[in-house]
């Protein structure tokens, strides 16, 4: 049997009735990791541990290099962290031990999760497994392309700006990036402390449920996660649409959208329709700008985030010859220049641009006064819609090389993804369709602020009603 | 507004980063192109919209004022690039 291919709630009905184990499943994976992981790389290591196989969930799961693993290597596929072996577990790391969840691996991601294309990793790329020439996006790149390529059964990711739900599009599979404040981010490397939620990848979306009743809930540890109570998530998954109201900004689908990606959107709604969901058409007009105030906000956060990256206590230490300022900041200068990669310097230094004297009102003060502007367009439509729908990224997968010396036109590929983590709402990605040449796509759904549930029931009730999610990349 | 090489380098020296002279120009044209993209927000009139710092506003979080376990003096320093006497050692400051 290819335990290996099945998901999370499949694998569980076979550990009750006794037709496979724990131990089958994660043997069966790890198969198939020595099989296909050559080709795809998704992990920039397996680690060592051997699974306990005790606890309710004993599903294999591939952990994004941003998460502290007690005793594991973990880098945020960065130099300058090389080596760092964090003393303890992030809150939700806990929380997966104790669910029985057996880790298998460290998974590649964008340095310091800065790119949407897992190109800047300092360990190099992984690779789209429907198509080995395209990228998997990004950052969370090797956690979509491990659950894709069946080299794990869950993957959790983290999203600033669309890290889970771009690469969950780009692989066809299922990525929810929570309401900000619903997990806790103890333990995750931080990017933008305003914008980071950490979230599931996975192959279904009732594997998704479960994965969010795992994670999900208050952590004293970190003082913006919100104390409310967590639901069963699985109540949500119900069939059923008819009456729902389903939001269609008419800037998503502006020019700019590729038009396969614009038919199997279409096709979706209509599907949606079909099933009873009332479709309005309605207006974010500060969407455009999203792109522009989430790289003023998110590099200004990022560039104060990563000034403890300095050689001091962790990670990479320069030992400069010579001296040209002194011996300290000359270690500084040297350690954040051999450890930082190209991307993270740019946004670094953007950052500091944004927030330097004389610059800060001009930029940092005016972007957050726009994200005001994006917030209020949201709950706007919120008064009159359940969900909001739009295409995950306007095209899918791209070459692996295409973006990568142009930032700019990379940055553009978060344009949908952007909103959610500006108005701290929950959003999920799951697939619709796949393009002439083969590839995924994505549609996306934005929800109410803790409204994870509508955003399930509606993906749980298209999934049930089609087969894309069933597709699997021949490798 | 347009970056010039001495911005970058400028920027570079606040954010304690060496640039080496041969990615300057590189980095000047990146930086150059995203500031002039991001400087649309200034289209829009803001003068009266209250600025957003955090998507789910908390007011001030307060715990219990209790000792817990936490990390071992030994365990912190299990990461330390170079420790001495219990302490991070860094290069010398003062002569």
């Amino acid at each position: 049997m290819n335990l290996h291919s099945l998901t999370a709630h499949a694998l569980m009905d076979l550990y009750k009735s006794g037709k496979a184990s724990p131990k089958e499943a994660y043997e069966d994976v790890l198969n198939r990791i020595k099989a296909v992981e050559p080709k795809v790389k998704a992990y920039v290591r397996l680690v060592s541990q051997q699974p306990d196989y005790s606890g309710e969930f004993q599903i294999p799961i591939a952990v994004k290099d941003i998460l502290c693993v007690k005793g594991e290597e973990i880098t945020c596929a960065s130099h300058i962290l090389k080596g760092f072996h964090p003393p303890y577990d992030a809150g939700i790391i806990e929380k997966i031990k104790k669910s029985g969840g057996t880790i298998l691996g460290i998974a590649n991601m964008d340095e310091f999760a800065f790119g949407s294309s897992c190109e800047s990793s300092c360990y190099g790329p992984s690779y789209n497994p429907w198509d080995l020439a395209c990228v998997p996006g990004g950052s969370s790149g090797g956690s979509a392309a491990a659950v894709a390529a069946l080299e794990a059964t869950w993957a959790l990711g983290s999203d600033t700006g669309g890290s889970i739900r771009q690469p969950a599009s780009f692989c066809g599979i299922v990525g929810l990036k929570p309401t900000y404040g619903r997990v806790s981010r103890y333990g995750l490397i931080a990017f933008a402390s305003s914008l980071d939620q950490v979230g599931p990848l996975t192959r279904d979306v009732r594997d998704c449920a479960l994965l969010m009743n795992i994670i999900s809930g208050y952590d004293e540890r970190d003082s913006t996660s919100v104390n409310r109570p967590v639901p069963d998530y699985t109540k949500a998954l119900v069939n059923d649409v008819k009456g729902l109201k389903i939001g269609i900004p008419k800037e998503a689908f502006a020019d700019g959208l590729d038009a396969e990606v614009r038919r199997s959107l279409e096709n979706a709604v209509d599907l949606l329709k079909k099933l009873g969901g009332v479709v309005h058409e309605v207006s974010l007009p500060h969407t455009p700008y999203a792109v522009a105030t989430y790289y003023i906000v998110a590099t200004a956060e990022a560039s104060s985030n990563l000034a403890r990256f300095d050689g001091v206590r962790y990670g990479l230490r320069a030992r400069p010859a010579g001296l040209r300022k002194n011996a300290l900041v000359d270690m500084y200068e040297e350690t954040r220049a051999k450890g930082f990669g190209d991307e993270a310097k740019r946004r670094i230094m953007l950052g500091t641009y944004v927030l330097s004297s004389g610059y800060y009102d001009a930029y940092y003060l005016r972007a957050q006064k726009v994200r005001t502007l994006i917030k209020n367009d949201l709950d706007e439509v919120f008064k009159k819609c359940d969900v909001i729908l739009t295409p995950t990224c306007p095209t899918v997968a791209f070459k692996v090389g295409e973006k990568i010396s142009d930032p700019l036109s990379m940055y553009l590929s978060d344009i949908y993804t952007i909103p959610a983590n500006l108005a701290g709402i929950p959003s999920i990605s799951i697939p619709c369709g796949f393009s002439k040449s083969g590839l995924p796509i994505g549609l996306q759904l934005m929800g109410k602020a803790f409204d994870e549930e509508m955003l399930l029931r509606i993906s749980y009730t298209y999934e049930q009603n089609t087969q894309w999610h069933l597709k699997k990349p021949n490798l | 507004m347009s970056i010039s090489k001495e911005d970058v380098k400028y920027v570079a020296a606040l954010a304690r980063m060496d640039v080496p002279e041969d990615k300057l120009e590189g980095f000047t044209r990146n930086l150059g192109d995203i500031v002039h993209y991001v400087e649309q927000l200034q289209k829009l009139d803001v003068e009266h919209v209250k600025p957003t710092s955090h998507a789910v506003p908390v007011g001030n979080v307060f715990r219990q004022d209790v000792v817990k376990a936490s990390l071992t003096h030994n365990q912190a320093l299990s990461v330390a690039v170079e420790a001495k006497d219990g302490c991070f050692k860094v290069p010398l400051v003062i002569e």
